[in-house]
């Protein structure tokens, strides 16, 4: 079984990514609300994630940003509505549960362990053991392997200036740890990887290769959710703009159907979006 | 591009390392280099002072002295790398050891079923140590301030504030005290439980991925939770361990000191936390190595032992002790500030 597609501005999509949206979406959001005591954190939020895309999700302070994306990793639980992956029904009660699932979330305050080097950082909470007995009996952590397959899944990203997995976290740069914690996303987040304003703390270098990643990501076929207030670093890496405002969505436009000036008047209120005939 | 990032990457880092720098880094990867340099050092003037100091006889003397405190410590150094404290180390352990010997006094109960009520009370000290602290959110500083007070008094009220000779005890609860000579070199069996202690503690805390939870929680708890580390759950257990280990300190104890005293090593609580400043270990959390402990446990009574030796006045040691603390610390926050 599957629940139809929402008509979402595939018509501004460049004709080389169309197949992309001829996919199953790989997570679905149907009328997520959630409420805060009295106050409305989300207001019945529909969206959509396709696998090889980059979907931005933009708004001004408490729009509900990073609630919606809470709710879809299970850091919350919605009050109403319904969320699906690759088209059944999941019921994501903590991040575990998503986790599993295969939504990995690097978070703005990007959970590495400062003391801890990088290889330790990379499989926290998911510590591969040795083989035989020194694993199964003594519970034997498998360091050498860890660290091999660190360093495999940190260059694949293409980062040159972390060379050796077992430095300290606290020893590098504030772009090398973003790029830790992408990493690990990217090692473990089988499926959907979601990153909330990952190039907020850096320069412009550091953004650059923080961008080039999520892209990477992307064509590695992988769903890929990216919260920023940085207009610019949006409209280079997303496909899709998904605009929240007042709890509830304003929209969904693309880098090719507005300029950063209307995304930013609809995402305020000073304007509002026509409503798009579907496909 | 890429060739030339790294380039110059390579340059910034080779660029960077000054002497100086290359020794924080090394201090910083190595925390317990600074403690061992210190016990080599004392034990060469130690020597020069007077050649006793380095004979057979006298390590073993002081491997005995050091044997409580380090088993103290070993519980302490778990609770201090989850960035806690942990005062009430002296009070489980007696209490511990009160409840041991009066149940076990003149046959009343079967040694090993002392023993083993004895270290269950410790291990049950500890839990309520970690329940406080986890459920209720109370800082450790204040949750071990309190049952210091609630369990030195209850071993007072429970022991009627008397003590319990060996005579009246069984064999097993004195066991610890009972050794074996290598050639001149006494060594207890209390020294043995010790130093398997640190052997077992040591390789759960570098080999496992318990141990990394535990500094991953004392670094940074919040982040440990969203990376997926269970730290309450973590936190919890350690004081739970610590407990337990308290209860074994309790044992050496009995044998150590041929009797369960009331009021035996007032100052337990503070030995243990200077052994693991000294130690190397971040009073911040997640920064630390049990061999640095035990390093630090040696080197304040081998200061006791040199100096009274030495025919020096004990209160040497107790000056040196401070400034050595100090002087700890600093190095810690001094490594801490470490850049690549």
């Amino acid at each position: 079984m599957s629940i139809p597609k929402l008509p979402l501005a595939v018509d501004h999509i460049p004709d080389a990514k169309r197949h992309v949206y001829e996919q199953e979406p790989i997570l679905s959001g149907r009328g997520l609300g959630i409420m805060f005591g009295r106050v409305v954190g989300l207001d019945g939020v529909d969206i959509d994630l396709y696998p090889g895309e980059v979907l931005a999700v933009i708004g001004d302070n408490g729009a509900g940003k990073s609630t919606l994306i809470k709710c879809l990793t299970g850091a919350y639980l919605p009050t109403s509505g319904e969320i699906y992956m690759e088209g059944r029904k999941v019921d994501f009660k903590r991040p575990q549960d998503a986790r599993e699932a295969g939504i990995e979330t690097v978070y703005q305050q990007l959970a590495v362990i400062p003391a801890l080097d990088i290889s330790s950082n990379l499989y926290l909470a998911r510590e591969e053991r040795r083989p035989g007995p020194l694993g199964s009996v003594l519970r034997m952590l498998d360091k050498k392997g860890m660290a091999t397959r660190a360093g495999e899944a940190v260059t694949r990203l293409g980062i040159q200036t972390i060379q050796n997995m077992g430095q300290a976290v606290e020893t590098l740069s504030g772009g090398q740890r973003q790029a830790v914690a992408v990493a690990r996303a990217a090692a473990f987040g089988s499926k959907v990887v979601v990153l909330d304003e990952p190039t907020a703390a850096l320069g412009v270098k550091e953004s650059g290769m923080v961008l080039d990643m999520i892209k990477q990501l992307r064509d590695n076929g992988l769903g890929v959710i990216l919260i920023s207030h940085n207009m610019p670093h949006v409209w280079e890496a997303a496909d899709r703009i998904h605009i929240q405002r007042l709890g509830g969505c304003a929209g969904v436009i693309t880098p090719q159907s507005h300029d950063m000036g209307e995304g930013v008047a609809i995402m305020t209120g000073a304007k509002k979006l026509v409503a798009e005939a579907p496909a | 591009m890429t060739t030339s990032t790294s380039d110059a990457a390579a340059q910034f880092a080779g660029r960077q390392q000054s002497p100086v720098q290359r020794i924080q880094h090394l201090l910083h990867q190595f925390p317990w280099i600074s403690p061992l340099l210190i016990l080599l050092i004392s034990f060469a003037v130690f020597t020069g002072l007077n050649p006793r100091f380095l004979t057979a006889n006298s390590i073993g003397l002081l491997l005995q002295q050091t044997a409580i405190v380090a088993a103290l410590a070993v519980g302490q150094t778990l609770v201090i790398l989850t960035a806690g404290i942990d005062l009430s180390v002296g009070a489980i352990m007696v209490l511990s050891m009160m409840v041991m010997a009066t149940l076990a006094k003149d046959g009343g109960m079967p040694g090993i079923i002392a023993l083993i009520v004895g270290v269950a009370l410790a291990t049950g000290a500890g839990l309520l140590n970690g329940l406080l602290v986890t459920r209720i959110n109370l800082p450790p500083f204040i949750v071990t301030l309190g049952t210091l007070s609630i369990f030195t008094a209850i071993a007072l009220l429970y022991s009627g504030g008397s003590s319990i000779q060996e005579s009246h005890l069984p064999g097993l609860i004195n066991f610890l005290g009972d050794g074996f000579g290598i050639g001149k070199l006494r060594l207890t069996w209390g020294v043995i439980l010790v130093v398997l202690m640190y052997a077992v503690v040591g390789f759960v805390l570098s080999q496992t991925a318990w141990g990394r939870y535990v500094y991953a929680v004392g670094d940074d708890p919040e982040s440990a939770r969203l990376s997926g580390v269970p730290s309450r759950r973590v936190l919890l257990q350690v004081y739970t361990v610590a407990g337990f280990i308290y209860g074994l300190a309790a044992w050496a104890l009995i044998g150590r000191s041929g009797a369960a005293t009331p009021n035996a090593i007032p100052d337990a609580n503070l030995q243990s936390i200077t052994a693991v400043v000294i130690g190397g270990t971040s009073l911040f959390g997640g920064r630390g190595r049990l061999i640095g402990t035990l390093i630090g446990a040696v080197i304040v009574q081998a200061f006791a032992f040199g100096l009274s030796l030495a025919g020096v006045n004990q209160q040497w040691r107790v000056l040196a002790t401070g400034i050595l603390v100090i002087v700890a610390v600093a190095i810690d926050q001094w490594i801490r500030k470490v850049k690549a």
